[in-house]
């Protein structure tokens, strides 16, 4: 396996994902979590005064929309170094599923046919990202807040998040997808 | 500069991220169809170090790199707005195919396109915050 140019697999980069955890707790004492980032940016951008969620001193929790900048510079990087248009390994199940609803290009990390600049699509991906940003608002955290911090700190609060993540996540795959595609 | 150390923590998970296929939209679907372990084996992995390093800090005691106390504390959970946010977050990872780190992260990769669910999320953090309290909690 090259380190550099092959994806790794779940044993290496799901404890490296773990890392991160106790990386933000030793270097600042952070907890991790990426949704956050969302809230700093409207704090940011409203008015003070104007709504309560966002009426706060985002500047003190800057250092989350830096971990953010770093999240972005990472997928920089390994674009340049690596090819990341290449043909991720999934179920020969999945795929069969998947070409039921049209996907028939399956290289990259995302079909492009469903990623496409095309009215249909893009309701899509704007509806779904309302979704992610105003649930994981409402649930106070998202996956790397909930899934990742939360349930590595046994709280019981996020493993009620994930269960409904995932309520959430097979409703639409098995019950609203063949609607869709 | 103090937060630099946040910008390169935050590179490391983006390509650890990226490395481990959870940003795909097809690792996605295959998670939600049960036919692969890869996705649960990478959260499940992750878990299980996360659980262990903070058993460790507590074990030890261990401070920050400033020599700060490590804060561990929880607030009592409220189950209402966290499962029905919980399950408003589902719909969307699935139907985007991704959550909040890995859109950054495709962003970042040169993906444009991702741009448009990420303006999603803005819309959606920014209209929970004006219908906050009409929601039960």
């Amino acid at each position: 396996m090259n380190l550099i140019t092959d994806p790794w697999p779940w044993y290496i980069s799901g404890p490296l994902i773990g890392l991160t955890v106790p990386l933000l707790l030793l270097i600042g004492n952070k907890r991790l979590g990426i949704s956050s980032s969302l809230k700093h940016l409207c704090a940011a951008c409203i008015p003070k005064g104007k709504i309560e969620l966002f009426n706060y001193d985002w500047k003190a929790q800057s250092w989350n929309l830096f971990f953010v900048l770093g999240l972005i510079l990472g997928g920089l990087t390994l674009n340049i170094l690596t090819d990341l248009d290449y043909q991720v390994s999934i179920a020969d199940s999945t795929k069969t599923d998947l070409i039921e609803f049209g996907v028939s290009d399956f290289k990259g990390l995302f079909p492009k046919e469903l990623f496409y600049w095309k009215p249909s699509n893009i309701w899509v991906l704007i509806i779904g990202g309302f979704f992610v940003g105003f649930g994981s608002r409402y649930a106070n955290g998202c996956t790397s807040g909930h899934a990742i911090m939360g349930l590595s700190l046994l709280k019981p609060g996020s493993l009620i998040a994930v269960i409904g993540f995932f309520i959430g996540g097979l409703i639409i795959t098995h019950l609203i997808y063949p609607f869709i595609y | 500069m103090k937060h630099l150390k946040y910008v390169l923590a935050g590179m490391l998970f983006g390509i650890v991220l990226i490395k481990s296929e959870a940003v795909s939209w097809f690792r996605i679907q295959e998670m939600f169809r049960f036919q692969s372990f890869h996705m649960y084996g990478i959260i499940g992995s992750a878990v299980i170090v996360g659980i262990t390093s903070i058993l460790l800090i507590k074990k030890f005691n261990l401070k920050t790199f400033n020599n700060e106390k490590i804060d561990l504390s929880l607030n009592p959970p409220k189950k209402v707005n966290t499962l029905l946010g919980g399950i408003i977050f589902g719909f969307g990872w699935a139907l985007i195919g991704g959550c909040p780190g890995p859109l950054y992260a495709l962003v970042g990769a040169g993906n444009i396109i991702y741009l448009i669910p990420i303006a999603g999320l803005i819309l959606g953090t920014m209209v929970y915050g004006i219908i906050k309290n009409k929601l039960p909690h």
